[in-house]
């Protein structure tokens, strides 16, 4: 028995030193865990490698969720303080809500001054990020510019050139009726979508689409009235097909050549490419919006949340994200994403022709586009809004609901559903 | 000093440490049930008892849970105020849900006894897998169930427009056939459609329920009937119904308590947000999507204790009709 006790103790003696050699790395090791969602959650996976040659001491740990658990499971996660990632993805959608509640790092204030980089990004995301009494509450990482995408041999066929798609509304839904009549495809998938750019477009820097900076409801004004007039006119027009994007009807409407037209962030281009209308390569082009409108589509965004437990190694990831130009270019490059910051949108990458679109080199038109989008002041209940909106552009365009009660209604309700 | 003994423990104890020894096990046998239960108990404590206490809490308040716990203002009644006097859109969804609930609920019933009936009498051998495929709806996914119907009811590449295109070519089905392609997004289509999907669902859950509970009646009761030359119909209606009347008030409350909760076959089949002017958007969407959407967690939780206060008065309903007559039967 003797005998044994000496290799014991020598063994455990052994254990004993490689634990506080462990502990001691480990002390210096940090290890940041950073919740996304597909696709976005592909950005972080390139970038983990890459940054971890850089910082060998940061170990980076991926939560990713399906888009719409994600948000809830942030939600809930900023609702209790309990299992908050150090850096937190967030969608163009959400930022609005995310952004008022208060429950997310001022990256305006020291130690991480953001506010010195607004000069390096496109300038409509920095104030999408941005609550009512100016606090920075995300980094953008990608943007959305808004563009056109058309089928070049179904406008060919109903003699329609790009022009006549651009170059007004009204020009627009004319060559509509020219492609329905002449090859059976839908102008659009929905009327909506027109009503969707119109209300968005036109801003002066800090206003917002729904809501003054008051908090009043701005859907009776002329802006409104006009959306719902021209949505009504391709209604009647018979030039849409009345599918909501991201349908079945709608990926069908792709792939059998019915849907002539579609209008979203640049970022559609990687959908059509990867899976919506993947046999249409080479058919499709992109073009500006009409009537010379600018707006966008989407967009993401990295937060810190205040009780994270490694802000300073969140924000260094968050720079490397975001202001890195590679970093950049290689979520462009794997994910369409279009780039948040300038220095990568000057690089020779947006000169190269995309063969999809016909060796078109559209990217450099959605710089175009990105440069000429106003800045949109978010506010926390714009999801109230665009549902109360849509409800009553679904009356005008489905039961001939006069416009100017529909939008007199939609002011109504939504002043009655946020009760500020 | 030493503790207090049960009287078992004193008699089972001759010495002194074997007195400790059976003193403790005997005080952790009285334990040891406990700890064997407690998993529900704890787990029915913190995902069940909690989450219900707290939306009774959350319900006085507004709350935007991404601003953190701190941010809950009291606001007494307001939420229900707001609700029952001013929420259209609470209103629309809770008239959408006694609507759907109905026209999808009462033929569930009048379809899945006398269905029940039939398998019972002329099914001997094969009634288990006519059972089974009349159940297979019931036991898929509602999300499985709803894609393949918004599949179905698609307006250009929809199987059931196609098939009405097809029976349009015939003579005698074009007088009343649409040509055109029927756009079931349509208002009026929709409560129709959805209201269809779930009695597809749920007929064949009835029809078991009613079948199992026909099986309990004895055999004689049929054949004394058959001796007196009661027909199958008069069996049905004197037998085989008085006899069924518990199980159908189980079933009916299953699928009143079912039907105002709907959520799953509308929200997919209408894309979640109810469709055109809302028309099959159910008071559960209603409540998810101001929970959700609109960020408002206090008067999400108010509607959901309105619609619990009201399937308690609709069962309570439900059983003065139904369960009362049984007792007094």
């Amino acid at each position: 028995m003797k005998n044994m006790i000496k290799p014991l103790l020598l063994a455990l003696s052994g254990v004993t030193v490689a634990l506080v050699t462990a502990g001691a790395s480990a002390q210096t090791k940090v290890t940041i865990t950073v919740a996304s969602f597909p696709d976005l959650d592909r950005g972080v996976k390139a970038a983990i490698p890459l940054y971890q040659k850089l910082h060998p001491e940061v170990e980076i740990k991926l939560a990713s969720l399906a888009y719409p658990d994600h948000h809830t499971a942030m939600t809930t996660a900023l609702a209790t303080g309990a299992n908050l990632p150090d850096v937190m993805a967030v969608d163009n959608d959400f930022i609005g809500k995310f952004a008022e509640s208060g429950g997310l790092e001022d990256l305006s204030k020291a130690p991480y001054n953001a506010m010195q980089y607004r000069s390096k990004v496109a300038k409509f995301s920095y104030p999408q990020a941005m609550s009512g009494t100016g606090a920075l509450n995300a980094m953008p990482v990608d943007i959305g510019p808004g563009a056109m995408f058309y089928r070049k041999d179904l406008t060919d066929k109903a003699g329609v050139t790009e022009a006549d798609l651009t170059k007004s509304w009204e020009s627009y839904i004319e060559a509509g009726k020219k492609v329905k009549a002449a090859t059976g495809a839908y102008m659009l998938g929905n009327a909506v979508d027109i009503k969707d750019i119109y209300i968005r477009s036109g801003l002066k820097d800090g206003e917002g689409i729904y809501f003054d900076k008051k908090g009043q409801p701005l859907v009776t004004s002329a802006r409104f009235a006009k959306a719902f007039e021209l949505a009504k006119a391709a209604r009647t027009a018979g030039i849409d097909g009345k599918i909501g994007a991201w349908s079945n009807e709608w990926t069908e409407g792709f792939k059998r050549d019915r849907i002539a037209s579609q209008m979203m962030g640049a970022w559609l281009n990687g959908h059509l490419t990867n899976w919506l209308a993947k046999e249409s390569a080479g058919k499709w082009r992109s073009a500006q919006l009409p009537n010379n409108s600018f707006g966008y589509w989407g967009g993401s965004f990295y937060a810190i949340p205040k009780k994270a437990q490694n802000k300073a190694a969140a924000w260094e990831f968050i720079k490397f994200l975001t202001l890195n130009k590679e970093m950049q270019l290689e979520a462009f490059r794997k994910l369409d994403a279009f780039p948040s910051l300038i220095e990568a949108q000057n690089d020779a990458f947006l000169d190269q022709p995309i063969e999809y679109l016909g060796g078109q080199k559209a990217r450099q038109q959605w710089k175009v586009a990105a440069d000429k989008i106003q800045a949109i002041a978010v506010d926390k209940y714009d999801p109230v809004a665009r549902d109360v909106v849509n409800a009553e552009l679904e009356k005008v365009l489905e039961q001939n609901k006069d416009i100017k009660t529909a939008l007199a209604d939609a002011q109504a309700t939504l002043k009655k559903r946020v009760r500020r | 000093m030493s503790e207090p003994l049960t009287p078992e423990a004193r008699t089972a104890a001759p010495t002194e440490p074997r007195h400790k020894r059976t003193n403790l096990r005997t005080r952790l046998r009285g334990w040891v049930p406990y700890l064997f239960i407690s998993p529900f108990f704890v787990i029915f404590l913190v995902f069940g008892l909690f989450p219900l206490l707290f939306s009774v809490y959350l319900s006085f308040h507004r709350w935007e849970p991404a601003a953190g716990l701190a941010a809950m203002n009291w606001v007494g009644f307001e939420n229900y105020v707001y609700i029952v006097l001013n929420d259209d859109w609470f209103h629309k969804s809770l008239y959408n849900t006694g609507w759907m609930a109905i026209v999808s609920g009462v033929p569930q019933h009048l379809v899945a006894l006398p269905l029940a009936f039939f398998l019972h009498m002329a099914f001997k051998r094969w009634r288990n897998a006519v059972v089974g495929a009349y159940f297979l709806p019931f036991i898929t996914s509602s999300v499985a169930i709803s894609l393949v119907f918004s599949t179905l009811f698609s307006r250009d590449y929809g199987v059931i427009n196609a098939s009405i295109a097809a029976l349009h070519e015939l003579p005698v089905f074009s007088w009343f056939l649409p040509a055109q392609n029927i756009d079931w997004g349509q208002p009026q289509y929709t409560k129709w459609m959805i209201s269809f999907v779930v009695f597809w669902r749920y007929v064949g859950w009835n029809t078991v329920l009613y079948l199992s509970a026909m099986q309990t009646i004895p055999k004689d009761l049929f054949e004394a009937a058959t001796m007196d030359g009661a027909t199958r119909w008069q069996q049905f209606r004197h037998v085989v119904l008085p006899l069924l009347r518990p199980m159908i008030f189980f079933a009916v409350t299953l699928t009143i308590i079912g039907n105002l909760q709907l959520f799953e076959e509308p929200f997919i089949l209408t894309g979640g947000t109810g469709g055109i002017d809302q028309a099959g958007k159910t008071a559960a969407m209603h409540m998810y999507a101001t929970a959700f959407v609109d960020g408002d967690f206090g008067t999400a939780s108010a509607v959901a204790w309105l619609l619990f206060m009201l399937i308690a008065a609709v069962t309570w309903l439900n059983n003065k009709l139904l369960g009362q007559k049984e007792d007094k039967a």
